[in-house]
């Protein structure tokens, strides 16, 4: 019982039971139903998958701003390959491979050139929105979806998978992420980087190859956050997802991720990211104009992380 | 001789640790408008006695004076405000602000909450004028970045001076990072100084430096104040004698070990860490201690021979093979060091002792680099278990381990990925006195099995306890290593020091 008491994601998980029960009293004809449940799954997915990635950067001791702009440019990629007639599966291969060289970019300037995270993935931020923009012409990008779009849309009432697929592909990858976070050499390289990166060096651990990879597979997640997205949108959108870095980052932390590094746990970010999603719906259930909400979802981020500091100091 | 009233006067000082005592019984006279050296091996209680003196610490017992009024400051600000004022070792300047900044900053003279340009001029301009024995004055204006590591030593001490009326200037080690020409610079000003009047406080390790530039001394060993008196009617002997005590040590042959083939060796590395051309030739089985004093680069020669440090010239052999170090490749070639700092080098301290453990060699159960945290925790507990580990389980943060168990996880490390070369950099810093015997018998043990330590220590006595050859490291050129049977504190702290 204790152990379960001192995991980071034990906190925001009683804050989530708790707003969750708050909507539910305050509005038990709509939020409760099963419909709602899935909606909001559905409206997680994409923020949960970056937030793996985002968890495994914040660990290491790094930051990713490029996030949003990279399942822009993922959208773009994945509706110009359809345009062009090839198959769903490759232009999801293709969407994730450009994201993912774009993350390992990030990596190379970070371990290489030894500048700060934040200004690379500032820089590539803007870089890749530029990339999607002129990929897609300035446009939205209309292309046959091609069954893409079955990933996220609902499904009916009789179906046995209870929810789309995309919640199910979230789930499997935080769960392996998770588990490799815990249990793989490179998980623990990454938890030690975070969080003493002299002692790191000290004992042999290739600092430069776990930063590049690090960065790889944050840039790979928002390639298949970016699938899901053109799931939900089923256009090629340049201009979609500007902010979600911030949001992404935002359930991180709240899950118990710290900036400084050698903290933060996946199931953490998961909750931080299903927590912002039920503050969301729930306030437009309840009827909530959408700045409360905005100031509601502030508050909480910096609530989460300075009860955190008050448990650990004492 | 006859002095007016003392400007510091202490009476039967003492201050203890919890079981330590730091301070036993020191009785200090310090006369204004004199350069008073503080000698000591390391852990003499130094650095003790000037925190207590500057505020830092309060003493159990005794008293103080200042100008013959009693002194019993209770904060570093107050002792500031009496006109006491201390220079640490380690610079602690704004390299981003310029002179006048730095000088002034925490008691800038404010306006109505505005700084007061005019005031913070003439008071920047009194404390340099203070140190005009600089060659050149130093501009107010200029960056601090923008100046020599003795102009910045300069710039710290006109801050200690900024205040109204200064009166006792303690400086810590003020040449350890300074080349020579500095060291004069800094000298002629300390000198000046003294002429207006000022007394000072002055702690060296090199005895050279003291003859130089104090007018008086004291030399302190375990927490007393063993011999004092005039620069100028001592020896150098005499100082000596009076650091290392009735206790001598001699080097212990040791007649159980044999060395065997070269395990690791340098020849002409130089680095811009402060290394000058050094070779070096550890043989399997033996333990080779490096003397010398903080900055002489035996620190930096460990680095570089694990790749932590670049060199510039020179090569570095292991079993004979030349090699091109990096801290992944020397472990890979079972060469490992032990980092002097523990809490920001050595250890993850927010990491349990198990992962801090294993962290160089993750032993993957199956492919695909799948750890086992149990198997991970089995291996961690029999190394807690070997060298008796105080820690509460294996899944304990280091951060909660006191120093001497830190220290031994950080030694466990390397026994875990089985090195057979290890360079240890103080490995009983920080250790308490049952830790540091077992720590001893360790490095004995692995000696006699056949691996190679290079060792580096401050305590010239627990070298010549744990090695088998002993060189001294002087400036970054290291000696001739010599058996240590042949070798006594007294001698070898005189070569370090540059007696």
């Amino acid at each position: 019982m204790k152990a379960w008491l001192a995991r980071p994601w034990f906190g925001p998980l009683v804050a989530l039971v708790v707003v969750y029960l708050l909507f539910v009293w305050l509005s038990p004809d709509t939020f409760a139903r099963s419909v709602n449940l899935s909606t909001m799954a559905r409206q997680t997915v994409v923020v949960a998958i970056a937030a793996v990635g985002m968890t495994y950067v914040i660990i290491h001791g790094g930051i990713d701003l490029s996030v949003g702009s990279a399942v822009a440019l993922t959208t773009v990629v994945i509706a110009r390959v359809l345009e062009r007639g090839s198959g769903p599966l490759v232009a999801v291969l293709a969407g994730v491979a450009v994201a993912s060289l774009a993350g390992a970019i990030n990596g190379l300037l970070v371990a290489r050139l030894r500048i700060t995270p934040f200004i690379v993935t500032l820089g590539t931020m803007g870089a890749l929105r530029g990339a999607a923009k002129g990929l897609a012409d300035e446009q939205k990008v209309d292309a046959d979806p091609s069954g893409l779009d079955q990933l996220m849309s609902a499904l009916s009432p009789s179906s046995p998978w209870l929810l789309p697929a995309g919640v199910w592909i979230a789930l499997a990858v935080a769960g392996l992420a998770a588990l490799a976070l815990g249990y793989t050499v490179f998980g623990r390289h990454v938890v030690a980087i975070g969080s003493n990166v002299r002692t790191a060096e000290l004992c042999g651990v290739p600092v430069a190859r776990v930063t590049i990879l690090v960065y790889a597979l944050a840039g790979a997640l928002a390639g298949l956050a970016g699938v899901m997205e053109f799931s939900t949108l089923t256009v090629g959108d340049p201009t979609d997802s500007i902010g979600l870095e911030l949001a992404v980052i935002a359930a991180v932390v709240i899950g118990g991720g710290s900036l400084a590094g050698g903290q933060g746990s996946i199931a953490g970010a998961m909750v931080g990211a299903v927590l912002m999603t039920v503050i969301r719906t729930g306030c437009t259930h309840v009827g909530v104009p959408n700045w409360v909400q905005e100031i509601l979802t502030g508050a909480i981020i910096v609530a989460a992380v300075g009860l955190e500091r008050l448990r650990r100091r004492r | 001789m006859a002095r007016q009233v003392s400007r510091l006067e202490l009476a039967a000082i003492a201050k203890a640790f919890g079981s330590t005592r730091a301070l036993e019984d020191v009785s200090l006279s310090v006369a204004p408008g004199r350069i008073h050296a503080l000698l000591g091996e390391n852990g003499a209680g130094k650095s003790t006695l000037m925190q207590v003196i500057a505020g830092a610490e309060r003493p159990d017992r005794g008293s103080m004076r200042l100008e013959g009024l009693p002194y019993d400051p209770v904060s570093p600000g107050q002792a500031r405000e009496r006109g006491v004022a201390i220079v640490h070792q380690e610079l602690s300047i704004c390299p981003q602000l310029n002179v006048r900044e730095n000088v002034l900053l925490g008691a800038e003279p404010t306006r109505l909450g505005l700084v007061d340009a005019r005031r913070a001029r003439q008071r920047t301009e009194r404390a340099l004028r203070l140190l005009r024995g600089a060659d050149r004055p130093l501009d107010p204006d200029t960056l601090v970045s923008e100046l020599s590591p003795a102009e910045q030593q300069l710039v710290e001490i006109a801050r200690a001076l900024a205040h109204e009326a200064p009166k006792l200037l303690i400086l810590d080690e003020p040449t350890s990072s300074l080349g020579g020409d500095d060291v004069e610079r800094l000298f002629a000003s300390l000198r000046a100084l003294r002429d207006e009047g000022l007394a000072i406080i002055y702690i060296s390790h090199f005895l050279e430096e003291v003859r130089r530039l104090a007018d008086d001394f004291t030399v302190l060993r375990d927490g007393r104040a063993v011999l004092s008196g005039e620069v100028q009617a001592s020896e150098d002997d005499d100082w000596i004698a009076a650091m290392v005590g009735e206790n001598v040590t001699q080097g212990a042959a040791s007649a159980v070990r044999t060395p065997g083939r070269e395990a690791l060796g340098c020849t002409g590395l130089v680095s811009a860490s402060g290394l000058a051309g050094v070779d070096l030739s550890l043989a399997q089985g033996e333990v080779l201690g490096i003397a010398g004093l903080v900055g002489s680069g035996r620190t930096e020669l460990l680095r570089a021979l694990f790749g932590l440090e670049p060199f510039s010239a020179g090569q570095v052999r292991v079993r004979g093979q030349r090699v091109v170090p990096s801290p992944a490749a020397q472990l890979a070639r079972g060469v490992g060091l032990l980092s002097e700092d523990r809490k920001s080098e050595g250890l993850a301290l927010a990491l349990s002792v198990a992962d801090n453990l294993t962290l160089s060699k993750l032993t993957p159960f199956g492919r695909w680099g799948v750890v086992s945290p149990r198997r991970q925790r089995g291996v961690a507990a029999a190394w807690v278990d070997r060298l008796r580990i105080r820690c509460r389980d294996v899944s304990q943060p280091a951060r909660e381990l006191s120093g001497g168990n830190q220290q031994k996880v950080a030694i466990a490390r390397l026994l875990h990925h089985d090195v057979e070369v290890l360079l240890l950099d103080e490995p009983t810093r920080g250790v308490d006195v049952s830790s540091r015997a077992e720590v001893h018998a360790l490095i004995a043990d692995l000696a006699a099995r056949g691996k190679a330590v290079l060792m580096v220590s401050s305590s010239i006595s627990e070298l010549l306890e744990t090695c088998d050859r002993i060189a001294v490291m002087r400036r970054g050129v290291l000696g001739a290593p010599r058996p240590a049977g042949e070798l006594s504190e007294h001698g070898l702290l005189a070569e370090a020091s540059g007696a």
